[in-house]
């Protein structure tokens, strides 16, 4: 027998195991993604109703988990009869809706997606209801919001549908937020996060300083997931999802979260001022603004979502009463809520589908082909309307007499009644608008598809939600019955009212009400029917779904366009300034320079280097507007000056590393540039717009260059700090990393992570530019051969003795004879270079870019073509190769218990060679190694590759073939 | 000498900003390049300019900082080169593509 805590857990992974395994079967599999959804929802049921006994008596099923002991949090998961009966919902619903999506779906949709996303859904939901946690509970919340936010974009070619998501999330994660804050202040009044304990301690939480801010911030988070006034603009957005998930996310079960939480939380945080009159008012808001603009709604999903605002509305209200029979009936108007909408939710698909438009005017008369489904629907909308004899009617009824009780004497107390019997006969009267006009009338003309009922299976889930309200609206002690008393057990404990479900109470006010209701609503109907107001707006209060979200989305973007940019060149400028603003920050108030200047003799060889590096560096700037191959010269000549340095400055391994990585950008660029085609300098504009902005970076740039000139001189002259950190690399270097070259053992072995993340960031970067290069399109002035080449063509041509293409090979003749011979040596050089590294100036990155040079050197003598003949040239698999290396010289570690990439060294003594200093150290460089020397090769061949290709000339551009 | 290399650090990094600043995609990679140059100098003089002290120990000398100079700046910049080397040819591939795609080599994909 397992026990019920296994049983509570699997109710949770049971889903989130199905959604990985639906989303693993093909791309066309409906039956089998049914099949497998419904099997899940059946043993959803199956485990709620073994676990039922255990609950009746008003019990807790808890089982927890260590999650973050430290914190004081556990993973708990909780059952009791609220949680009960909404779990029932979920699983009861979600089975069905399975059911009907099988036949929704059309045979081009991937359905996979949508069932991995609905069986996520699904246990995401379970998650909130079973939460014994508040965070836990918070992180389902926001879970439900994100496969919301999945399933509302699931048809993403739809702009309507990316735009409803959006919104969506953008509410109900916000209100997430909020929720996790009111959470967390709830967790700091009560000193834990434990649902059971939080529930014990209702009145420390009301008397709290902090109640009102924890309650305003958990009302958020549930008025924007239940879709309330005024965040109710995100449910009609989100109808542009399929119906299914209309039918079980934005009308059963996600929008009733933020029930679920009000009544969870009722005990606690119900009994004040504060909570009557913020839960009270937007729930009579929301009901009556939400049935109002029902009445006016074109599309059938419309008018439900309109209509599902205002139920929720309506219980909203009820819990906002503040009185325990109160809590009941919404209780139940949610259960009955989501059977009579889901259906008529589904009715609406059926209808959409057959007919193809969900358009109330072009609708009409489809009795005539769907006896089944009208009659279906009927039942259905007279349970929204509120219709005796069905369930929408019991609840409704209990909502009226709710409303009678004098509460509190106030305004709003004594108008209630009346408020709701208005909402009450909009109901009707949308209800009345949704049938009449849809199923009854002449026969529908011009309908993009000729109608007829559903198929068998796809018309079930229907005909069973009807059957549900039938029955409980006939025999509501016989069915729900039971399972309320559970659930109001488990929320009000001790305090539960007796209450009576019968159908008839006699003749009392509620039933005036209703019938007043229905009366009215039918002459609302009329009355609308004969002004036509199906072709207009709505009238005045036009409270549409489109103030808010539009006034936020406009202001949003005059506020971007106020302070944000989309060019580049501010931004930079920005940023610039930012830094060099935050640099001077810490110097306000202290001297810049030291008293007494430690500076070391000037040397004129040092001097006549960086006259000629600042002649470049400047020289760089001015040229590399049009003079892009004169601003690469310049631009190594500064790069040349800051290789001396680095050697005068006894630096050997930057010195060496400069040099080589000079060398290779050099290559690089010089080969983009045959790609970018030339500036005319003659095209050269200039306003004065363009020329003050000149004089701005002109001066921005100088006066970055000073401070940055002022800040280096401040720090060189002043005495360097004795600090631990270089005695440390010092001391440890050969006694600990066995090496002498520092620079290299911190490198390789105390950074050794560091050096990892970099040659990865090598890696990717190689791999993007082979990516982006290989569908390279490249402008179309610079597709045709180079000048030199055609020069060089022609005088083949001009010279009858010259085969064509002979000037070209034997250009560059002699040095490519010696590029060629200098292959070994070089090569010799890197490994050379390589294996010293440890102790004198070298290592992998200087021996990989050496290595890299002498294939870069090849190419460049004897051409792609040519090399590729003779060497293989596999930079990939150099990479590949390379990283395998260095994740095996750290791995050795993990094998014998240290940590990775720590080095392990072995004196291997040889005879003849003589002692040689073995070390995991040298695998890890060896890696490093392969890892330059690939991506070096990779990004240099993949851009050399596109001479000797042929290109595609890129599409043109929209204003040019509009020209 | 300090002064020396704290005006050429100067002249590197002004040439690199204004270089960055500038609208054409050429300009903002040779700027980058200089501006690269200058902070890799920058940061490898935080270790003070000392001549003939290269962090490679030697038998018999004491393993302090009286008798080698500072490692660490050293091995921040080494990483830095490489990584500018990968920075650059990224940079220059996606102006290249970005040139074929726009017909323009403007930083902003278009003129403005």
């Amino acid at each position: 027998m397992i026990s019920n805590e296994s049983l509570l857990l699997a109710a949770i992974a049971i889903p989130f195991l199905g959604s990985l395994v639906a989303a693993l079967l093909p791309t066309n599999a409906r039956n089998l993604e049914a099949w497998l959804a419904g099997t899940v929802a059946l043993a959803e049921i199956g485990i709620f109703s073994v676990l039922y006994p255990a609950i009746t008596d008003g019990q807790v099923v808890r089982s927890e988990w260590a999650w973050m002991p430290t914190a004081g949090l556990n993973f708990v998961l909780r059952i009791d009869g609220l949680s009960w009966i909404f779990a029932l919902l979920i699983a009861g619903i979600g089975g069905l809706v399975f059911l009907y999506a099988r036949y929704y779906m059309s045979p081009q949709d991937p359905v996979p997606r949508f069932f991995s996303f609905l069986l996520a859904f699904m246990g995401s939901m379970l998650g909130i209801v079973f939460s014994g946690n508040l965070i836990q509970l918070v992180f389902f919340w926001e879970l439900t919001s994100v496969f919301s936010f999945l399933l509302i974009a699931y048809w993403h070619h739809d702009a309507g549908a990316r735009s409803g998501a959006r919104l969506a999330l953008t509410i109900t994660a916000a209100g997430g937020l909020c929720l996790f804050g009111g959470v967390l202040v709830l967790g700091e009044i009560v000193g834990s996060y434990d649902l059971d304990e939080v529930l014990a301690s209702g009145v420390l939480i009301r008397s709290h300083d902090l109640y009102l801010p924890a309650l305003v911030l958990i009302l958020l988070g549930a008025f924007t997931k239940s879709a309330q006034f005024p965040f109710h603009v995100w449910l009609p957005r989100a109808m542009a999802a399929p119906t299914p998930v209309s039918a079980y996310l934005h009308s059963a079960t996600m929008v009733k979260a933020g029930i679920f939480l009000l009544i969870r939380l009722w005990p606690v945080l119900s009994g004040t001022e504060a909570w009557l009159w913020l839960v009270a008012t937007t729930g009579l808001i929301t009901f009556v603004t939400g049935a109002y603009l029902a009445m006016f709604q074109n599309d059938l999903k419309g008018v439900l979502a309109y209509s599902t605002i205002s139920h929720l509305g309506l219980t909203t209200l009820l819990l906002g009463m503040d009185a325990p029979l109160a809590t009941v009936a919404a209780i139940f108007h949610v259960m009955n809520h989501a059977t009579f909408k889901a259906s008529l939710f589904m009715a609406a698909g059926v209808i959409d589908h057959e007919t193809g438009t969900r358009d109330i005017r072009k609708l009409s008369g489809l009795y005539r082909y769907m006896p089944v489904t009208t009659a279906l629907a009927t039942v259905a909308a007279a349970a929204m309307a509120g219709v005796p004899l069905l369930n929408g009617f019991l609840s409704k009824e209990m909502f009226f007499a709710e409303t009678i009780e004098t509460h509190d004497g106030s305004l709003m107390d004594t108008l209630l009644p009346y408020f709701a019997t208005v909402a009450a006969a909009f109901s009707v009267a949308y209800s009345l608008r949704f049938i009449r006009d849809v199923f009854f009338g002449p026969p529908p003309t011009d309908l993009p598809r000729e109608p007829h009922e559903p198929p068998h299976w796809m018309r079930f889930p229907i005909e069973l939600l009807v059957v549900v309200c039938l029955l409980v609206g006939m025999f509501p002690n016989y069915t729900i019955g039971p399972f309320l008393n559970v659930a109001v057990a488990s929320v009000l404990g001790g305090t539960a009212p007796k209450f009576n479900l019968a159908i008839w109470h006699g003749f009392t006010l509620p039933f005036v009400m209703s019938i007043v209701a229905m009366a009215g609503g039918i002459a609302v109907y009329a009355f609308l029917k004969l002004y036509n107001f199906d072709s207009r707006k709505i009238p005045w209060p036009a409270i549409g779904d489109y103030i808010p979200t539009d006034f936020a989305g406009t202001t949003a973007r005059s506020v971007m366009r106020w302070i944000g940019t989309r060019s580049l060149q501010p931004q930079l400028r920005s940023v610039v300034c930012f830094a060099f603003v935050a640099g001077l920050a810490p110097l306000v108030g202290r001297t810049l320079f030291p008293e007494t200047l430690q500076l070391t003799k000037i040397d004129a060889a040092f001097a006549l280097v960086w006259i000629i590096g600042v002649v470049c560096a400047l020289a760089t700037a001015y040229q590399a507007k049009f003079h892009r191959l004169a601003a690469l010269i310049f631009m190594s000549g500064a790069g040349i000056a800051t290789f001396l340095t680095f050697i005068y400055l006894s630096a050997p391994d930057l010195a060496l590393t400069q040099l080589l990585v000079e060398v290779v950008t050099t290559v690089l660029i010089l080969l983009g540039l045959r790609w970018l085609p030339k500036r005319d300098e003659r095209l050269l504009k200039t306003d004065s717009s363009m020329l003050m902005r000149r004089y701005v970076d002109l001066t921005i740039a100088m006066v970055v260059g000073t401070g940055l000139a002022m800040l280096a001189f401040a720090v060189m002259t002043r005495p360097a700090p004795q600090y631990n950190l270089a005695e440390f690399f010092l001391h440890r270097s050969y006694a600990e990393g066995g090496g002498r070259n520092v620079v290299n053992v911190i490198l390789v072995d105390f950074r050794g992570f560091d050096t990892l993340g970099e040659i990865t960031v090598l890696c990717i970067v190689a791999l993007v530019v082979f990516a982006l290069l290989r569908r390279f399109r490249p402008s179309p002035e610079s597709i045709g051969s180079p000048e030199q080449k055609r020069i060089q063509e022609a005088f083949d041509v001009d010279h009858p003795d010259r085969r064509p293409g002979e000037t070209i090979a034997d250009y560059l003749l002699i040095p490519s004879v010696i590029m060629r011979l200098l292959f070994p040596v070089i090569g010799t050089l890197g490994i050379y270079l390589f294996l010293r590294g440890h102790d004198l100036p070298g290592g992998g990155f200087v021996a990989g870019l050496t290595l890299a040079i002498a294939i870069i050197l090849q190419y460049m003598g004897g051409g792609a073509a040519w090399v590729e003949d003779r060497i293989r040239v596999f930079p990939l698999r150099w990479m590949a190769v390379g990283f395998a290396f260095a994740l095996a010289g750290g791995g050795i570690a993990l094998a014998f218990g240290y940590p990775f990439l720590t080095a392990f060294a072995y004196d291997l003594h040889l005879p003849v060679i003589g002692s040689l200093h073995l070390s995991t150290v040298l695998l890890f460089d060896l890696g490093v190694l392969a890892i330059v020397l690939g991506a070096t090769v990779l990004i240099i061949i993949a851009l050399a590759h596109q001479s000797i290709r042929t290109h595609r000339k890129p599409k043109a551009t929209a204003a040019e073939e509009a020209a | 000498m300090e002064i020396i290399l704290a005006l050429s650090i100067g002249a590197l990094a002004g040439s690199g900003v204004w270089l960055i600043l500038r609208s054409r995609t050429y300009q903002v990679l040779i700027g980058l390049s200089l501006l690269s140059y200058a902070v890799n100098l920058f940061i490898f003089s935080m270790g003070r300019l000392r001549t003939d002290a290269p962090p490679i120990l030697e038998k018999g000398v004491p393993n302090t900082l009286a008798h080698y100079t500072d490692p660490v700046p050293q091995a921040l910049v080494l990483t830095a080169i490489v990584i500018t080397f990968a920075m650059t040819a990224l940079f220059l591939v996606v102006l290249l593509v970005a040139r074929g795609l726009t017909r323009n080599d403007h930083v902003d994909g278009r003129e403005s």
